[in-house]
């Protein structure tokens, strides 16, 4: 937006000179440049702005919460109000390059149908989320027997939009039963950084409180 | 005006009736040499469309916004109605510092094809009688009102729109205009519309169009030339569209089970509620202002519509390839055009590879929300022109 405009309505607009979340960045470096993208559950926009204008993203996103979607409006962005659960069945076959799930798929209802509409609406998927298998939430539930509550799941049990946790494992698991190749995975540590270590599964399931996965169909 | 003026007629009606011929507004007149091609196998001429403007054209020619109106609006959108003396009915949003900011834009709205406020209708003269065009007049469609606006900006110098923008009818008349031009609509924002008129909808209409002809006065159409006047019959008609236009929680809140006037029923026919009496002030208010042979016509054209039908039945065929950005807007109480009216076309636009944005705004106004005070349309509205203008470098 140029300096001579009104500055938006939307109390939610972007703020200039904030930084870039580390997780964000990791995901423009795994897309090609001027990619068609389609994040879902994009909320108030910060990664489809960064994407489109650190790869030239021709970039569409679906957010449930009206608010970001009129943050998202406000970016000059094209987001539509709908939900994940139900809205991604009307997206045609090969729509996209990418479709992007950032954080996302622990608070849908089916998480298995929204990543086989993933596959099939977009040649490569893009999956991060919150690793249940850390070894935070571990100690959480097999020391202090108590859910955990920390910077990544913010949320308690009882008032969370995060229905179907899962770790690491877990999701290779459901990338092996809807037919998904992995082409590349990361486990990020506190600060969103990637483990850069060459290590097997079982520990990044451990170190890594994120895991962002990038899929096609095999 | 050739016909005298019905003696019984108020000042406000006979105003009303001057401006379908003499309209103060700007007036397009198109010659025999410039034909309104119409869907009905008609063409027009002459004929012509009155329409206000408001800010500056650019010098790229490139900040137009075209304001469609709904069924019973007019080109007056941000000025006061040369008739009736209140605002402009699109206040809220077209002004300075408004989404449609005439600081930024240059704002174009017409009267359509087939209605009352000086552009060709039934009210208008017909050159080859002299006499009113009353049902004489071809019937007309949607795709009719847009290629009439299209022709306007052509005169105007505009070939490229910015944006096309327009509530109810309105957001019928944007849809068909990013289907028929594609390629001259930057921006597209159909607010609480639909690319097809619901068969509820048509079943409204219908009574409100009997109820007109019902009435004696209407005289088969000929009442302009009798010097009478279906006033009964169209105040009907009206006081019934009005109540599809709010919302069972709007009326609660605003009117409840209120008397007017007076502490206890009458045991009569009188207005006791306060519903009774607002629906009669709105019915008697609207036959002051509106042609009833318009009315007739002008919902004929909304029952017509279906966007998908004109290609071959399939939604997303009416926007293959188009490169215009939408953003489709629906309000939570609207049940004449529910927000599943709106999905629709977010899916076949969608479909069709589109650049488009959607929210249901919240909201217990019915459908005549997106007339009225609502600061999550204004907002979202806003961001989009906002984002729109951005990325046209204006």
């Amino acid at each position: 937006m140029t300096a001579h405009q009104p500055p938006p309505l939307v109390s939610a607009a972007p703020a200039p000179g904030v930084a870039p979340r580390k997780d964000h960045l990791l995901l423009a470096e795994l897309v090609t440049p001027s990619a068609r993208i389609l994040d879902v559950g994009c909320g108030d926009g910060a990664l489809l702005a960064l994407l489109r204008d650190r790869t030239g993203a021709d970039g569409r996103g679906i957010e449930i919460e009206r608010d970001n979607v009129a943050a998202c409006l406000a970016r000059g962005l094209s987001v539509i109000q709908g939900d994940a659960d139900t809205d991604l069945a009307d997206y045609p076959d090969d729509a996209f390059d990418y479709v992007i799930l950032s954080q996302t798929i622990q608070a849908t209802r089916r998480p298995r149908e929204v990543l086989e509409h993933m596959l099939r609406i977009g040649k490569r998927a893009i999956v991060s989320f919150p690793n249940f298998g850390h070894w935070r939430v571990r100690v959480d539930i097999a020391l202090r027997g108590r859910m955990p509550v920390n910077e990544t799941m913010p949320y308690t049990w009882f008032d969370t939009p995060n229905i179907h946790f899962c770790t690491i494992r877990d999701f290779v698991g459901l990338c092996e039963i809807v037919g998904a190749r992995v082409e590349r995975a990361y486990a990020l540590d506190g600060r969103g950084e990637p483990v850069r270590l060459p290590l097997p599964w079982w520990a990044w399931n451990i170190l890594g409180e994120q895991g962002v996965f990038l899929l096609s169909r095999s | 005006m050739t016909a005298p003026a019905p003696i019984a007629d108020s000042t406000l009606a006979r105003e009303a009736r001057n401006q379908a011929d003499e309209p103060q507004s700007h007036v397009a007149r198109f010659g025999r040499d410039e034909p309104l091609m119409m869907d009905c196998g008609t063409a027009l001429a002459p004929w012509q469309l009155a329409y206000q403007t408001y800010g500056t054209l650019n010098a790229d020619r490139t900040n137009a916004i075209l304001v469609c109106h709904a069924l019973t609006g007019d080109q007056h959108v941000a000025n006061d109605h040369p008739v009736t003396g209140k605002p402009g009915w699109w206040t809220s949003f077209v002004g300075p510092g408004r989404p449609l900011d005439t600081d930024r834009f240059f704002v174009v709205c017409a009267n359509v094809i087939g209605g009352c406020m000086g552009s060709t209708g039934p009210a208008s003269t017909n050159p080859d009688t002299g006499a009113p065009w009353g049902l004489d007049f071809p019937l007309v469609t949607i795709r009719d009102m847009v290629r009439a606006q299209a022709m306007l900006m052509s005169r105007l110098g505009v070939e490229d729109l910015f944006c096309v923008a327009g509530g109810s009818m309105g957001g019928m008349q944007v849809l068909e205009w990013a289907a028929l031009y594609p390629h001259r609509v930057f921006a597209a924002m159909p607010i609480a519309a639909s690319a097809r008129h619901s068969a509820q909808n048509i079943a409204f209409h219908e009574v409100g169009r009997q109820a007109v002809m019902a009435d004696p006065d209407w005289r088969g159409g000929r009442y302009l030339e009798e010097g009478a006047r279906p006033r009964k019959g169209l105040a009907v008609a009206r006081m019934g569209a009005h109540v599809t236009y709010l919302s069972e929680s709007a009326l609660h809140r605003k009117f409840g089970r209120r008397f007017q006037g007076r502490d206890a029923p009458t045991f009569s026919f009188d207005a006791d509620f306060q519903i009774e009496s607002y629906l009669r002030h709105q019915g008697i208010t609207f036959v002051e202002r509106f042609d009833a042979n318009s009315y007739l016509y002008v919902t004929r054209a909304m029952d017509y519509f279906d966007l998908a039908d004109e290609h071959g039945g399939k939604l997303a065929d009416a926007f293959r390839g188009t490169r215009s950005r939408f953003f489709v807007m629906s309000f939570t109480s609207d049940w004449l055009f529910p927000t599943e009216e709106s999905r629709a076309v977010v899916r076949a636009l969608n479909a069709a590879g589109a650049s488009v944005s959607f929210v249901e705004v919240e909201s217990d106004k019915g459908h005549d929300a997106f007339l009225l005070d609502e600061p999550d349309m204004f907002a979202a509205a806003k961001g989009f022109i906002d984002g729109a203008a951005a990325a046209r470098g204006i």
